[in-house]
């Protein structure tokens, strides 16, 4: 019987990683731009979307979406189908992100050939899905007003890997307590000149910045 | 957490390097987690006594060592380590900074056993 000591230094999420890559490959060769689109519960992932693909329909983009959700549900999915774009459900039993794998399988259910853009709405969490990429082009978090202006101190890791911040749901702001400036500051140490847009899925406010975002993306 | 794919994971990537080294057995994981990066270490044990048994892991004991995360001031290039919540730059005050490190989640090494006849 002899001891050894192994020396490895592998990434713990390594196989993850190496599907991502795989995933934006596929992505890349259908010239699908992709999102991934995260925040907590409640703050209007599936609003945003469905706001989105109102104000693009005489653009002639075709939207296609990976509906992420704990619970076997379909609740999100049929508000996309409604709105006449093609959605994925996908149930992540029990686990509190979606990972390389489980976007691995929706891609194959989708027509990508046909898409200009891919939304992933991830799980409401503002933990995991930050650890875990998907191998989509873009990270993009919606935070809402009411959730509290200190999310950025208390949940680092997911501001950090941003592409844009959307601040959702800016109609309620003068009833409720979120100090902006407190709040841009924690953006500002964790992700600086973050692309940021403030806007009301409600009223339709400040979407005019986002679309355009999107669109220079799109072409 | 995640911390189920996250064993899931560390089982996986302990199990291939001891197949190769051909052990009898793992006797103890290293693992190094930064600052940043939210992992629970009791949640990591709890599903590892589940998972890693009738593995060549089984009763192999996790260590997990916690890194710094460390940041540096754009404006004035002042470097600091994250304590608990996240601060300006302690020497201008500035809110301009990228963090360097603290995301580290890696597997270090690991102890096996072999038999062996030479």
């Amino acid at each position: 019987m002899t001891e050894h000591r192994i020396k490895i230094v592998e990434k713990i999420l390594n196989a993850n990683d190496r599907l991502a890559n795989a995933n934006r490959q596929r992505l890349d060769q259908s010239s699908t731009y992709s999102i991934n689109l995260m925040a907590s519960p409640g703050a209007g992932k599936t609003s945003f979307i469905l706001a989105t693909i109102h104000a693009l329909l005489d653009e002639n983009i075709q939207i296609g979406v990976i509906e992420g959700d704990t619970a076997p549900v379909t609740i999100d999915s049929d508000k996309i189908n409604a709105a006449g774009m093609p959605a994925v459900q996908v149930n992540t039993g029990g686990e509190c992100h979606l990972d390389a794998v489980m976007v691995e399988n929706a891609l194959d259910q989708l027509a990508l050939d046909d898409l200009d853009l891919l939304v992933v709405e991830n799980v409401g969490n503002l933990i995991c899905p930050a650890a875990f990429k998907l191998g989509t082009h873009s990270n993009i978090l919606i935070a809402s007003v009411p959730e509290g202006d200190d999310k950025p101190y208390k949940y680092p890791n997911i501001y950090r890997g941003l592409d844009v911040l959307i601040i959702n749901k800016v109609d309620l702001l003068p009833y409720i307590d979120f100090d902006m400036n407190y709040f841009r500051q924690g953006v500002e140490i964790l992700n600086p000149g973050l692309t940021t847009f403030a806007v009301s899925c409600k009223t339709g406010e400040g979407i005019e910045g986002w679309l355009d975002w999107l669109k220079a993306k799109l072409t | 957490m995640h911390e189920l794919s996250v064993t899931e994971s560390v089982l996986d990537i302990a199990c291939k390097h001891a197949k190769k080294a051909q052990a009898s057995k793992v006797t103890d994981i290293h693992l190094v987690i930064g600052r940043l990066s939210s992992i629970v270490d009791d949640s990591v044990e709890f599903y590892w006594n589940v998972i890693s048994k009738g593995t060549l892991c089984e009763d192999a004991k996790l260590h997990f060592k916690r890194i710094p995360a460390e940041l540096v001031c754009l404006e004035c290039g002042e470097k600091y380590t994250l304590d608990q919540e996240l601060t300006p730059c302690p020497s201008c005050g500035s809110a301009r900074i990228r963090v360097l490190s603290g995301d580290e989640f890696n597997l270090e090494s690991i102890e096996i056993t072999k038999e062996s006849n030479d």
